[in-house]
């Protein structure tokens, strides 16, 4: 049975994440990363940041829960039992700070079947509270046995 | 610091401890139970509790980062392809090579290892130093 592609060009509304210190700090601390900016707001703003600041890798815990709905979408019909994160890219203009609200859009790039893996992209869109651009991430989700 | 093309970047070497993959999963939020549950990954077929794949890609960031002292301004775009699994206790090693330099716009192929598998491969960082 052919892949399912019905859903290729479908866009899920965004969803709104509030970055905080707390969460940053945790975040820095799991990857081990010590720079003062992502722990303690003088140091940040001496380094002119509006508040402490994430690691760019933040993206994912601001953009995830907006990629959430669109992989479990009966529309698009993949099998999350089946799947493994195959790829991943991320564009960054602005930085996320403590006290940002970040909206997160997501939009399905692509769906294609591969060697029997199915291959399906995603894009996620992040803008801050000032309308400003923050992040453009690129998901690739791989499905064996599709 | 100049960089030119071929030039290595640091290495970064990082040896997650048992419980990393939980504290990841608090901090990212991603609760799969085959980064968290030893004996669910096993009962799927997986050798033991598996490392995230964005952790392992957080770790290119910082390797990348490192070149402008940390400064998370600096890192522009990161694409990469994740392939074998990582896992807890054994030497994570992310080692990378300038591609090309341009002013302050430099391109580095960045791969992380642990043994023999190659956990994250292709990577492409852009960074404005």
């Amino acid at each position: 049975m052919p892949i399912k592609t019905d859903a290729v060009g479908k866009e899920w509304p965004g969803t709104t994440y509030q970055v905080g210190r707390e969460k940053i700090k945790e975040y820095a601390n799991a990857l081990g990363i010590d720079n003062p900016v992502h722990f303690d707001v003088e140091a940040a703003r001496a380094a002119g940041f509006r508040d402490v600041v994430a690691p760019p890798m933040f993206a994912v815990v601001y953009s995830s829960s907006a990629v959430a709905p669109a992989i479990l979408d009966p529309e698009v019909e993949l099998n999350f039992a089946a799947m493994v994160h195959g790829g991943q890219a991320f564009e960054w203009d602005e930085p996320a700070c403590s006290g940002d609200e970040i909206t997160t859009a997501t939009k399905c790039l692509s769906i294609e079947e591969k060697d029997g893996k199915g291959f399906y992209v995603f894009e996620t869109n992040s803008v801050n509270q000032d309308g400003g651009q923050v992040a453009r991430g690129t998901w690739t989700l791989i499905v064996r046995g599709v | 610091m100049t960089l030119n093309a071929g030039d290595q970047i640091p290495e970064l070497r990082v040896t997650p401890d048992k419980y990393l993959p939980h504290r990841y999963a608090g901090a990212s939020g991603d609760f799969n139970p085959i980064h968290i549950d030893d004996e669910f990954a096993k009962a799927v077929g997986l050798p033991r509790n598996i490392l995230h794949g964005l952790y392992s890609m957080g770790l290119v960031a910082k390797a990348n980062a490192a070149l402008a002292d940390g400064d998370p301004r600096a890192l522009k775009r990161l694409s990469v392809q994740m392939r074998g699994m990582g896992v807890p206790e054994q030497e994570i090693v992310v080692t990378g090579t300038v591609k090309s330099s341009d002013g302050n716009r430099v391109v580095v192929d960045t791969v992380a290892t642990q043994g023999d598998t190659a956990l994250i491969k292709n990577a492409e960082a852009e960074l404005e130093l």
